[in-house]
């Protein structure tokens, strides 16, 4: 019971994750595809946060220990377990994976912009965004372009 | 999390998470495009919350005005032109990609197993390389935001790099979807009706106070929840308040596509600059310590900006500043450019051919 608490979050991001590769293999509409990419990512940037999460911590914002804020922080908290992890007096959580998935989530949307302008595209080129008929259509055109012999 | 008890943030933690799940199960399930981009959104607004309960302040911050704003218009934009509304079905095509889901999602919770319990101080991410940050970070640099700090200043060259691909992201959509020449076309008579006065009003008082928003997100940065990427996305959103309110020929009067393009290019270059000056004085690429020759250093009068321990600072204030103001011009100019690529595309092309 309690590796099913401790271990939640990771669970829960596995589950995401297999949501998103799941879209993203069945379904054949180009767009579909993007969003189960974009659910995809969104799992990892969740998995990295899970693991910067420390319990009783805040936000990786410096906070003096003798003001109001710093005090009421410190009060929830067992004074043993802030002079161990704390830093100067107050519990933070872990800022790096912060700072890595803050910069993926806007190069994730760049990159989701360029997978749909190329979904569009696409359809100006073959009329469709369903992949199994612009594989027949490329199919054709291939056939076509063969010198007949 | 500051007035939260252990107990009620973890089931805070659950509860926001079994919604993700079920969100994200309902954008599976769903075959209707229009449905899953919606719940796209609401999956960001979601993971939002969840971040802040997480103490990710600063990505929460992002997640809010990527995912639930940009990316859904985006979206959007993709649907109308690409004109797929709904997907076709087929349950036997299902059975593949559910098994190799099921296989992997299986091998990953079998690893995820051996993983330190959630929480946990004492985990290797935890009390080592982040701790070090904690304690140096401001001392170092000068900034209380200590996710500014790493991103600025210790993980500079990679932010340089981050910037450069939404750049080139920015020129990718552009390149194949134009600068909106849908915009040059005639207005169509009808396109605003009198019904809309409130949406036009209320639209105008907000945007000045996004647009300062975003400023204030941008220059304080380095005390709270904020920075150049956020504050950049959410200078975009003023732009596309107004071309979703007011057509995106009224917009593009305002911001040329070229004025646009020109400030993205500019905030990559104010950036590097930022690193060669650093080179020139005699440092490393983006060592903000030597952003100011020594002589320069010497002038400025300790405690100028209250914070009188060390002349080290200086360089690290300025350095964090004029990236940051970099990554928000080419953070804000790429998402115009790109909403302006999807808005302004004809339908099928049909301007690119004529």
């Amino acid at each position: 019971m309690s590796m099913i608490v401790s271990h939640f979050n990771y669970v829960a991001v596995v589950v995401l994750l297999m949501v998103g590769l799941f879209i993203v293999f069945s379904s054949g509409n180009l767009i579909k595809r993007m969003i189960g990419l974009a659910v995809f990512q969104t799992s990892t940037g969740l998995f990295y946060i899970s693991l910067g999460k420390v319990s009783g911590g805040t936000a990786a914002i410096v906070v003096d220990a003798q003001s109001a804020d710093g005090r009421a922080l410190a009060a929830a908290l067992n004074p043993e377990y802030v002079a161990q992890y704390g830093v100067d007096g107050v519990v933070y959580s872990n800022p790096l994976p912060h700072v890595l998935i803050l910069t993926a989530i806007v190069v994730g949307v760049a990159t989701l912009a360029v997978g749909l302008s190329i979904a569009v595209r696409v359809r100006e080129a073959y009329g469709t965004i369903e992949s199994e008929e612009i594989e027949a259509l490329a199919r054709v055109d291939a056939a076509r372009a063969e010198p007949v012999s | 999390m500051m007035n939260l008890s252990l107990e009620a943030g973890f089931a805070l933690n659950v509860a926001l998470l079994l919604m993700l799940v079920c969100v994200g199960i309902a954008i599976a399930a769903t075959r209707s495009l229009l449905a899953a981009i919606l719940l796209m959104g609401i999956y960001s607004l979601v993971s939002t919350v969840w971040l802040v309960v997480m103490d990710a302040a600063d990505v929460a911050f992002t997640e809010a005005v990527v995912g639930a704003g940009v990316s859904t218009i985006v979206l959007l934009g993709a649907m109308l032109l690409a004109r797929g509304d709904t997907e076709r079905h087929d349950w036997r095509r299902l059975v593949a990609p559910a098994l190799l889901a099921a296989v992997v999602g299986g091998v990953l919770i079998y690893a995820a197993l051996d993983l330190p319990n959630f929480g946990d101080p004492a985990s290797p991410a935890n009390s080592h390389v982040g701790r070090a940050y904690l304690e140096a970070a401001q001392h170092k640099t000068g900034a209380l935001n200590v996710v500014t700090a790493v991103l600025g200043s210790y993980r500079g060259f990679d932010t340089l790099g981050e910037t450069v691909v939404i750049f080139a992201a920015g020129i990718g959509v552009a390149l194949m979807l134009g600068f909106g020449p849908r915009a040059t076309l005639p207005a169509p008579p009808d396109v605003m009706g009198d019904h809309h006065v409130v949406l036009r009003v209320t639209a105008k008082l907000l945007m000045p106070l996004i647009a300062l928003y975003a400023f204030y997100v941008q220059f304080h940065g380095d005390l709270g929840a904020g920075g150049g990427f956020q504050a950049g996305v959410i200078l975009a959103v003023a732009v596309i308040l107004h071309a979703l309110v007011f057509g995106l020929r009224e917009t593009v009067l305002a911001i040329p596509a070229k004025l646009a393009r020109t400030l993205a290019t500019l905030g990559v270059l104010i950036y590097a600059v930022i690193g060669l000056i650093c080179i020139v004085n005699g440092g490393g690429f983006l060592d903000y310590d030597h952003l100011f020759a020594s002589k320069v250093e010497a002038m400025i009068p300790p405690g100028l900006l209250g914070d009188p321990d060390g002349a080290h600072h200086w360089g690290q204030h300025f350095g964090i500043f004029f990236i940051e103001l970099g990554v928000l011009l080419t953070v804000a100019a790429t998402m115009v450019t790109i909403f302006y690529g999807f808005a302004g595309r004809m339908m099928d092309g049909g301007a690119a051919k004529r």
